[in-house]
């Protein structure tokens, strides 16, 4: 059970910023590991990369499944930042509710979107 | 403390780093739709592919392509830069090396290394190599 100090609000027990630190964290090394194997199929590919051998890296099932996580921790990974920028510059709550919502549509519509793209290969 | 007093202090290396570590994060996700655009053009097919090779000749409609090239060559410092910075975070966050020389030091090594890789890449970019 909960123990409530005085009249201020409970500080933990609702993970206020642990959670999102921990994403961010967490979806950045996805990143990173995601960059890396691209990389070195990239790297370890014979002769030059065309068409066929660069939609090929994407058309393996493992890599597709990768690109598919990658994708939904990058949008995390930007919502969590871009709350941070607006939570430092912009104090007006009803403004600060706009940039939040339209964060959140440019993010979703875009990952929306790479999903598609990813799932037609 | 005025913003015009403020001004009069140099910002240390690390805070040039954290800043565009801020820039970056912000450019890439204004500019997710290019990137996605990009990537979509040059899996989709290969007819796709070639409006996405022909992007940095020809230019994306109204675009001209060489500010095709220079946006893309700002999108690869902005990953370098936001993945090195974002390392250095994670270091600290694993070891605990948060010394003042530490801070300086590492800030350098990453805009550096970050600069330094874009440089390579940019040069690819424009066909130096």
């Amino acid at each position: 059970m909960a123990i409530q100090h005085g009249s201020q609000r409970l500080v933990v027990g609702a993970h206020f910023g642990l959670r999102d630190w921990l994403v961010q964290r967490v979806t950045a090394v996805l990143m990173l590991v995601f960059t890396l194997l691209l990389l070195a199929q990239v790297l370890f590919t014979a002769g030059p990369i065309g068409y066929d051998k660069w939609a090929g890296i994407f058309a393996q099932q493992w890599m597709k499944v990768l690109t598919f996580v990658v994708i939904v921790s990058l949008a995390w990974h930007a919502w969590v930042g871009m709350r941070d920028v607006w939570m430092d510059y912009i104090k007006p709550v009803g403004t600060r509710l706009v940039a939040h919502v339209l964060t959140i549509v440019w993010l979703v519509g875009c990952a929306g979107w790479a999903v598609q793209v990813l799932w037609r290969l | 403390m005025r913003l015009l007093d403020a001004l009069q202090y140099p910002l240390p290396i690390g805070g040039i780093v954290s800043i565009l570590h801020r820039a970056s994060g912000v450019m890439m996700a204004v500019l997710l739709p290019l990137i996605i655009w990009l990537f979509d053009t040059s899996v989709t097919s290969e007819i796709s592919f070639d409006r996405f090779a022909s992007a940095f000749t020809a230019g994306i409609g109204f675009v001209p392509g060489i500010l095709v090239k220079l946006v893309v060559l700002g999108l690869i410092w902005a990953y370098l830069h936001h993945a090195m910075a974002g390392v250095r975070h994670l270091w600290m966050d694993a070891t605990h090396q948060v010394t003042k020389e530490f801070g300086r030091s590492s800030a350098i090594a990453t805009a550096v290394a970050s600069i330094g890789l874009t440089v390579v890449l940019g040069a690819k970019l424009f066909g130096l190599y």
